[in-house]
């Protein structure tokens, strides 16, 4: 045994008798995880918070999280003399005269972005491929509440240097919690500590963006991985691959390389884009001063469905009733329909399987195309989103498009309504125009382009026929059919207790699966496969892989 | 596979035979050896590949550490660019050699065969389930109350648990919210006489500077003195314009708060607070930049697109006895967002 | 002092005398006057050729005396500031209408605007065309003009004027290659949409502040390429297109099978 062998072995020796680490290791070790990159979308989260976490634990060695008012003093030209809040300042400072400040702040803000873009991929990775159904039901949950965390931190993090663009957005966000009616001049107060700007808010904002959520976060995101461990990673259908295993690599040492160079490589792209890029340059915003406001004031890219959703919602829905004021033309965009949106994507696994009666552990991926229904609501949402960001940008769309921005809020106003809907129905077809041309491709194989004559004059395009793993990719999918549900009346024509429930339930069934193409089967495969004198040239009367009915019966499954 | 191995199930065809209801899993398909498990040489290219990204990784700290002691940050835009930019492309580089040599040691030297690991239904065994309902059992049987009796000892420990929050819930909300005096929207610090002074600098405006078509910001005169400036700022901060009187058209009881054209508007949108500082000289739009609510000056600051509802505030100006612009009052309802109590 | 004497009577003399007192007046007048910008004082021959030119090029909108009409302002009053501006950007002779005149190439040379801005100061007292001591920016106090800038000009121009929207499709233009004459002028008269900032709003100090500052934004930001100086849009989609592509292209790279 050489050194270092005698060294770990003495190591795991010391553990193992005070901890019995010697099980967990035995059983997560040569864990297999299935590869596929969209599986890595979950990584580019994880490590993006990371770097966060690691490159934040820099930045707060410097920044200093209080309003007191200060003067400038340091090298940068333009802000000399300048009154400010000493968390600007100090972020002047880190960024200026801290060696590598600069560099730190720019990938904390760059990872903050990535962080966000990724939980959203990931998300939708998910979504689209039913991962979230049983059991990860409540891994869907956790992860809504970490997106929620993540929009939280973001928002709180960019508002901590106290400059000009972030001051308007908390002054936005004042202006978003006032209208909340009864309680919202008390909402304000309780942000604020008292009237806007206040001495409170930064310092409040960073224990929330320092300690509060990166506790929450760090805890769920412990329950989140610690729930993939338990239930086993989801793999792609394919052949070899079933609900009742994972087929893939071990963790050790395969994934502890991929992934763990993984990490590397998600700092490397975002320590190029903060050497590269500038981001948030807070030098050129000014310190926070209730008047002034710049041209292009937008929220972090993550926040612009709400900034959308505000310039959106014209001004007559504010009415006033009773003497008090109703403000719905904040309160749709700024509560309403943020909170039923996320409410519903947070619930969305339980609404589908009550929708499709499905009760069944799920460890297979559904190709999007056989979820039609599913993948068009994805898109809808995507859509949506999109419209709310591009609508947050229209003077950034007017000034680069030269287009009024008046007839760019107008056309968003009508495509946010028109667009999902169009998305979703044509996103539908779509899947359902795709999994037709698998049903072809399987009963009619490849086309070959060769063409053969016959002597009495007939064409024919000679066809490959599907090998057996391409022929499984798009067979093995469960056929998803709408609900059934009992009579309405019993057999002796009493109304049954409950109908209208269950109807409704089969309502929203059949939205999701009446429309549908299922997959060949091989009696489907067998009548297509007679092809007569074709057959008789081609020597395909015996096709690869398919069962033949006295085969079968004797094959042991 | 599921519950139902319906592969198994027998169906008719169309031409009368029978089939199986669903087509067989023909199971993990062949390992293919990759260039390194064949060939030695390969391998060992691999092996070398993955040393130089590593050894690519040590240059890029080396490289790191370099510009960080030989290239400061300076006092020019140019010098701290220059610095960030080696900085963070010797950073990418460490960070990228161990990645990429890490993933390139995994994909072509680590064993690629694939491995088949079994799941258990998620579910505890039975055995387990009886065993964990049987603890609870005992452990409801031990505690002296059993389940569903003593039904006060149950409500009492609910009861003094659920309001145990409130001893930390209600000294924390009481304090968060500073003195919880709203009233406090309703008033600015302009009062009668004070003078309008310009934005950031502070000193006063005479009406004879306002000319047609130019635009002030403006502060109340003496801001810095107050006890809460910023606070008081975002209240009071007005944009100060001059038409045409000919283009002023003003309602009956407020023609007395304009001056030969001089008209005086809340700043803070009525929308969600963000400055309205755009002004359109040709057009007398005010136009708010966050979510473009335009307010039309000739009519009384009226909203004619956007978000926004009610027409900016309009500060009564006057003129004192040295020419200087001063208020006439406070504005003559709260300035800003709108909130529930609003009118109240 | 003998040689000299000696030639005082030489039928030279005089001449040499002339040519240097045109020698000392020229040099005094250009050490004065600091350089060609400030055009020396327009001759009623200037005048003349600028009423021409306006007549050519001008009258068909503004009015065969500047006086106006339905599709252009008058101009009696605006000063050579305001037609040094507009004409010196290209912006005018209008090209076509639409929200706003745009930049395009000058149809001028500078002997030529001069001779129009000539025509119109005549026709009524206005702001005159700034020396160049008045636009230095070496002579200007950036921090204060960026704390000027930030007040009165960046809700249209965006903070570093960078540019910005109006409504109907109007926009305020991006300042990064306008010249330091032609901001001073542009706050001056308040050209189109612009507000008027007259010196008792922003003294001609001030605005060379302000010049300074936008001069200084030219350099460059210290983080790297601005990406077009607009703000979290541009580096949302760049984190999406760079940050994200980068990342999956790696992770598509990770996950396939090597060869």
């Amino acid at each position: 045994m050489s050194a270092t062998q005698r060294l770990a072995g003495g190591t795991a020796d010391y553990l193992d008798r005070r901890t019995g680490i010697g099980v967990a290791v035995k059983s997560i070790a040569r864990k297999i995880f299935p590869d596929h990159w969209s599986f890595l979308l979950g990584e580019m989260a994880l490590y993006s918070f990371v770097v966060l976490l690691i490159s934040g634990v820099f930045l707060a060695m410097f920044f200093v999280p209080s309003m007191n008012q200060t003067t400038y003093t340091g090298s940068f030209a333009t802000m000399h003399g300048v009154q400010m809040s000493e968390a600007f300042k100090s972020t002047l400072d880190l960024s200026f005269e801290v060696r590598g400040g600069l560099l730190m702040r720019q990938i904390h803000h760059w990872a903050a972005l990535l962080f966000m873009a990724s939980i959203v991929t990931h998300m939708f990775r998910v979504f689209f491929t039913g991962a979230f159904r049983k059991p990860r039901e409540i891994n869907w949950v956790v992860g809504s509440v970490l997106l929620t965390l993540g929009l939280l931190a973001g928002f709180s993090g960019y508002s901590l240097p106290d400059d000009v663009l972030s001051g308007n957005g908390l002054r936005i966000a004042d202006g978003v919690a006032r209208s909340i009616p009864v309680i919202g001049s008390y909402a304000s107060y309780l942000l604020f500590g008292g009237q806007f700007p206040g001495d409170a808010l930064i310092p409040r904002l960073f224990t929330v963006h320092v300690l509060l959520i990166p506790g929450l976060i760090l805890a769920l995101v412990g329950l989140h991985l610690l729930l993939v461990v338990l239930h086993k990673h989801t793999q792609y259908p394919g052949p070899g691959r079933s609900d009742r295993n994972v087929v893939g690599f071990p963790l050790f040492p395969v994934y502890v390389a991929k992934a763990g160079g993984f990490f590397f490589i998600v700092f490397a792209v975002t320590a190029l884009l903060a050497a590269t890029f500038t981001i948030n340059p807070i030098w050129s915003f000014g310190p926070y001063d209730p008047s002034p406001v710049s041209a292009g004031a937008q929220p972090d890219w993550y926040m612009l469905f709400l900034e959308g959703g505000l310039r959106l919602v014209p001004g007559w829905t504010e009415f006033e009733l009773g003497g008090f004021t109703w403000s719905f033309n904040i309160l749709i965009p700024g509560v309403i329909i943020p909170g039923i949106l996320f409410t519903a994507l947070a619930l969305y696994p339980f609404i589908e399987s009550w929708a499709t009666g499905d009760k069944r552990e799920h460890h297979v991926l559904e190709r999007p195309r056989n979820a039609p229904v599913r993948t068009g609501i994805g898109v809808a949402l995507i859509v949506s989103f999109l419209v709310l960001a591009l609508a947050g940008s229209n003077d950034v769309i007017a000034t680069h498009f030269h287009l009024s921005i008046n007839d760019i809020t107008k056309f968003f106003r009508v495509f946010i309504i028109l667009g999902p809907i169009l998305a979703f129905w044509l996103t539908k077809r779509l899947c359902l125009g795709l999994q037709r041309k698998d049903r072809e491709l399987v009963l009619h194989g490849h086309e070959t382009g060769r063409i053969l004559r016959f002597a009495d004059g007939e064409y024919v395009e000679v066809h490959k026929p599907l090998s057996a793993d391409e022929r499984w990719l798009r067979v093995q999918h469960e056929p998803s059919r709408p609900l059934q549900i009992a009579p309405e009346t019993n057999s002796r024509g009493v109304l049954r207790r409950g109908y209208r429930k269950d109807r409704i339930r089969q309502r929203v069934s059949q939205f999701f699966y009446q429309d549908r193409v299922e997959p060949v089967t091989p009696a489907e495969l067998a009548a297509a496969d007679a092809h007569g004198a074709l057959d008789a040239v081609t020597g395909n009367a015996e096709i690869e892989g398919a069962v033949s009915p006295a085969e079968h019966a004797s094959q042991d499954q | 596979m599921n519950a139902n191995d319906s592969s198994k199930d027998l169906v008719v065809g169309t031409d009368g035979e029978k089939y199986p209801a669903r087509f067989a899993d023909p199971g993990l398909p062949e390992h293919r050896d990759r260039l390194a498990d064949r060939d030695p040489a390969a391998a060992k290219r691999a092996e070398r590949q993955v040393a130089v990204l590593f050894g690519l990784s040590a240059l890029g700290t080396i490289g790191f550490l370099l510009a960080y002691f030989l290239v400061p940050p300076g006092q020019s835009v140019s010098s701290i660019r220059l610095s960030n930019l080696l900085l963070g492309l010797s950073l990418s580089l460490g960070m990228l050699g161990v990645g990429l040599g890490a993933v390139h040691w995994a994909k072509t030297l680590m064993s690629d065969h694939e491995r088949v690991e079994e799941r258990h239904p998620q579910r505890s065994s039975d055995a387990d389930r009886a065993g964990a309902i049987a603890a609870l059992k005992a452990g409801a049987a031990d505690s002296g109350v059993g389940v569903g009796r003593r039904g006060l000892l149950k409500g009492a420990l609910i009861g003094a648990i659920g309001l145990l929050p409130l001893s930390i819930a209600v000294p924390l909300i009481g304090n968060v919210g500073g003195d919880w005096d709203t009233n406090k929207f309703r008033h600015t610090i302009w009062r009668a006489g004070r003078r309008l002074a310009r934005d950031p600098s502070g000193t006063a405006i005479k009406a004879t500077d306002v000319t047609i078509g130019s635009v002030f910001h403006v502060i109340p005169e003496g801001l810095e003195a107050e006890a809460h400036p910023l606070e008081e700022k975002a209240k009071a901060v007005v944009v100060l314009i001059r038409l045409d009187p000919r283009d002023l058209n003003e309602a009956p009881e407020k023609k007395s708060w304009s001056y030969y054209g001089i008209v005086a508007y809340s700043k803070i949108c009525t929308h969600v607070g963000c400055p309205v500082a755009l002004y359109e000289q040709q057009t007398h739009h005010l136009v708010c930049p966050c979510h473009q609510s335009t307010f039309d000056v000739s009519n009384g600051a009226k909203v004619v697109f956007g978000p926004a509802r009610r027409p900016l505030p309009q500060l009564p100006i006057a003129v004192d006895a040295e020419g200087y612009l001063v208020a006439q009052s406070d504005f003559h309802e709260p300035i800003g967002p709108s909130y529930w109590e609003r009118l109240k | 002092m003998k040689a000299l004497g000696a030639h005082r009577y030489h039928r030279f003399a005089p001449v040499a005398l002339l040519l240097l007192a045109l020698l000392a007046i020229g040099s005094g007048y250009a050490a004065l006057t600091g350089g060609p910008a400030a055009a020396a004082a327009p001759t009623a021959d200037d005048i003349a050729a600028g009423s021409q030119l306006f007549r050519a090029n001008c009258a068909t909108c503004h009015g065969p005396n500047a006086s106006g009409s339905r599709n252009a302002p008058a101009l009696i009053g605006v000063g050579a500031a305001a037609v040094d501006f507009q004409v010196g950007t290209g912006r005018m002779p209008m090209q076509a209408s639409g929200p706003q005149a745009l930049t395009k190439p000058v149809q001028f040379d500078p002997q030529q605007i001069d001779q129009l801005a000539a025509y119109v100061a005549s026709l009524g007292a206005g702001p005159a065309v700034p020396t160049v001591g008045q636009v230095d920016p070496t002579l200007g106090n950036a921090a204060n003009g960026m704390a000027l800038f930030r007040t009165n000009c960046a809700m249209c121009h965006n903070a570093v004027g960078g540019g910005g929207a109006l409504s109907q499709g109007k926009f305020a233009p991006a300042l990064w290659t306008t010249t330091p004459t032609h901001i001073f002028e542009a706050m001056l008269t308040g050209p189109q949409s612009m507000p008027v900032f007259n010196n008792a709003n922003l003294s001609a100090a001030e605005k060379r502040d302000v010049i300074a500052y936008l001069v200084a934004q030219r350099e460059g930001s210290p983080g790297g390429t601005d990406l077009g100086s607009i703000g979290p849009v541009s580096e949302g989609l760049w984190v999406w297109v760079v940050g994200l592509g980068l990342l999956i292209g790696a992770a598509v790279w990770l996950g396939a099978k090597s060869s």
